[in-house]
């Protein structure tokens, strides 16, 4: 296991909420095409963790390192990119009062560089909210790091199910799936407007990889039906259909077992090993029923109030004296 | 979780609740409407009815889909049409036109850019209010950027009233080029109809297809309505919410600069504060049909057009607004959720 290379690697993670410290300088690394799991009592700091991991909360300190690349760290210098969408136009508004001031530019020269200089303005702010790839590379090079978004981590290849069900209800099957495939399909609001050939072809290719998901996952022949009208274990494997929509190489599981009956857990813990074995994923599981965490996990980290206190196999874990006090308590003495 | 096999033995339920069927009902719906309408009405009154309920249907569909991704009452829309109105005038001023073009073929070019650059120019102009009033405010709590938006509205009539003579139109009524012929008609079944009113229908009923398709059945339509249902959750399964939420008002004011278009064509004349008006009723024609959603929203515009037109042809024309905020009124006491408002995403 410790020869793969790791997929994430979190270094020094810590989370404050004012006075409190819900995740304490853990390090955490999850090497490629294994199953981990993280546990610990109520509180222990794995949701937010997890949170971390994905891009909803920033981490008041540490960094996150995913597929290779660094995502999540305190941001640097975001106040530049500002600057950058307001330079163009400030130049051009004093080059203008400059040439007007030396009676170079007359009242309609003055009027075009206003115009120019609002038109700047504009465009610049469209280029921050389209973020075509140059422009990221533009702020790359300025030295301006920006936390990675959620999106961007589905985009940079984690895929996620939620502890309690968040399908699209008022979509069909097929659409929430293809919802998860919207990081990896092209087709720009263009295409779409005007039908293109590329978008249709896009359209009909990512729909047939939609139903195969959901054959995939158990769901053959739903797929126009509304996700709230689907029963709950369907919904729940909905919902890994999608996350696997997004081509993951790293899935996280909140608590999929949760509302599970013995057999449907079972038929859970073949799925993800099953998803492993085929489509080579890395899945990390935040789970409490502990038959599945230590049925199917390589290796097991235990989170108490925040900090990180035991780490190893199943069997380690299961037996370490820390875990069993965090669990139920000190022995009376 | 069950085995695989035991689902594919499920019944596939089929029933009214279908995406398709629910789009069925609401279409059907909009017809008992226009029929109703022609009956009362008859064909003459019918059509000018239509041709107002276009306006208001396009402007009402930006108010419902911005409160539909962001949950924003969007007071400036109004004035983002009224914008329309004047940078169509604009334009054709530019280019030298003041009065009807009787070329087809340059008529049909110019309607043409007209239309296309106004939805552009507007919807950038949408995209700039949204990044600079209301993103910095999406976290607070609603009355803020509520409060903005008609902050959004005075920035808007003042900056066309601008500086008279020097920039802008002051606060006076300016004529907009009606380019367009006000006197060709189509003669159908003994009713005189203006061919612009064709037109108009034309283009509003066009964009709205064109709108529900998108909508419906691309990818950045799926990501609209996902993030409408659910903004966190669609992020983490790899929405930009950003972007998408621009990509709405993008649209939303597109569609009112089509709307603010057609107005000047139709009626010739516009001012700094039309927007008000407009803005007001085309939000209480979102409401009438359910906000959030864009059928109920192009009905509400039709049944306000219906109204209006009709206290008109009674004589009555200025029991008109009290009649369409009276049947808003009622429409809430029975139907809170708006004609269509079943179909509005309720949160995760």
């Amino acid at each position: 296991m410790s020869d793969r290379p790791n997929i994430l690697e979190a270094v020094r993670v810590t989370r404050r909420f004012g006075g409190l410290v819900a995740v304490n300088e853990v390090d955490f690394t999850i090497p490629e095409g294994s199953i981990v799991s993280l546990i610990g009592p109520n509180g222990a700091g794995k949701t937010t963790f997890f949170n971390v991991l994905l891009g909803i909360i920033d981490p008041t300190s540490g960094s996150v390192q995913f597929a290779g690349r660094r995502m999540i760290a305190r941001p640097r210098r975001a106040g530049l990119e500002s600057l950058v969408w307001v330079l163009p136009s400030i130049a051009v508004v004093l080059v203008g009062l400059a040439l007007a001031a030396a009676g170079i530019l007359g009242g309609a020269g003055i009027a075009l560089a206003a115009v120019v200089a609002i038109g700047l303005l504009v465009a610049t702010l469209l280029l921050a909210i389209v973020r075509p790839l140059w422009y990221q590379a533009f702020l790359v090079r300025l030295g301006i790091f920006r936390s990675a978004r959620p999106n961007d981590m589905v985009q940079a290849g984690m895929g996620r199910t939620f502890q309690n069900i968040r399908l699209f209800k008022n979509m069909t099957a097929v659409e929430n799936v293809l919802i998860g495939m919207h990081s990896r399909m092209h087709a720009s609001p263009l295409d779409a407007f005007f039908s293109t050939r590329r978008g249709r072809r896009e359209e009909a290719a990512s729909d047939r990889r939609a139903q195969e998901l959901l054959a995939l996952v158990g769901l053959r022949g739903i797929g126009n039906e509304l996700a709230k009208n689907l029963p709950y274990g369907d919904q729940r494997r909905l919902e890994i259909a999608r996350a696997l929509a997004s081509s993951p190489r790293l899935l996280l599981l909140d608590e999929p077992a949760a509302g599970m009956n013995p057999k449907e857990t079972l038929d859970l813990m073949k799925l993800i090993s099953r998803l492993r074995a085929d489509l080579g994923l890395t899945v990390l599981l935040i789970e409490h029923d502990m038959k599945v965490v230590m049925g199917i996990s390589d290796r097991v980290t235990v989170l108490d109030a925040g900090r990180k206190i035991a780490e190893g196999t199943p069997e380690q874990v299961r037996s370490d004296p820390r875990v069993i006090e965090a669990y139920l308590g000190k022995p009376a003495a | 979780m069950t085995a695989p096999a035991t689902s594919a033995e499920a019944p596939p339920a089929r029933s009214l609740s279908g995406p398709a069927a629910q789009l069925a009902v609401q279409l059907a719906l909009v017809a008992a409407v226009l029929a109703g309408a022609f009956a009362v009405l008859g064909p003459e009154q019918f059509i000018n009815a239509l041709t107002l309920g276009s306006i208001y249907a396009l402007i009402a569909i930006g108010y419902t889909m911005v409160y539909g991704i962001i949950e924003l009452i969007n007071f400036a829309h109004g004035d983002v049409f009224m914008v329309g109105t004047f940078v169509s005038l604009a334009l054709l001023g530019t280019l030298g036109f003041t009065a009807a073009v009787h070329d087809p073929l340059l008529l049909v070019v110019l309607l043409a850019g007209d239309f296309l650059v106004t939805m552009i120019l507007l919807g950038v102009v949408g995209v700039v209010i949204e990044r600079t009033a209301y993103r910095p405010l999406r976290t607070a709590p609603r009355l803020a950027p509520l409060i903005t938006a008609i902050g959004v509205s005075f920035i808007l009539q003042n900056l066309v009233q601008g500086v008279p003579p020097y920039f802008g139109y002051g606060p006076y009524a300016t004529n907009a080029p009606q380019i367009f012929p006000t006197d060709a008609f189509l003669r159908v079944g003994g009713t005189n109809v203006p061919v612009l009113s064709l037109l108009i229908l034309a283009v509003a009923l066009g964009l709205m297809i064109t709108l529900q398709l998108f909508v419906g059945r691309t990818r950045i339509g799926r990501s609209m309505r996902s993030t409408a249902l659910d903004r966190d959750a669609a992020a983490l399964m790899g929405v930009n919410i950003n972007r998408t939420i621009a990509i709405t008002f993008f649209i939303g004011s597109a569609l009112a600069g089509a709307a603010g278009v057609t107005y000047g064509l139709q009626y010739g004349v516009t001012r700094f504060d039309l927007g008000f008006q407009a803005g007001l009723k085309a939000f209480t024609a979102a409401v009438l049909g359910g906000i959030g959603n864009t059928i109920g929203a192009a009905l509400g515009g039709f049944i306000i057009g219906f109204i209006e037109v009709g206290a008109a042809a009674m004589g009555q024309a200025r029991w008109g607004p009290a009649i369409v905020f009276g049947a808003l009124v009622v429409v809430l006491v029975f139907r809170p959720a708006g004609l269509l408002g079943q179909q509005v995403g309720e949160r995760a």
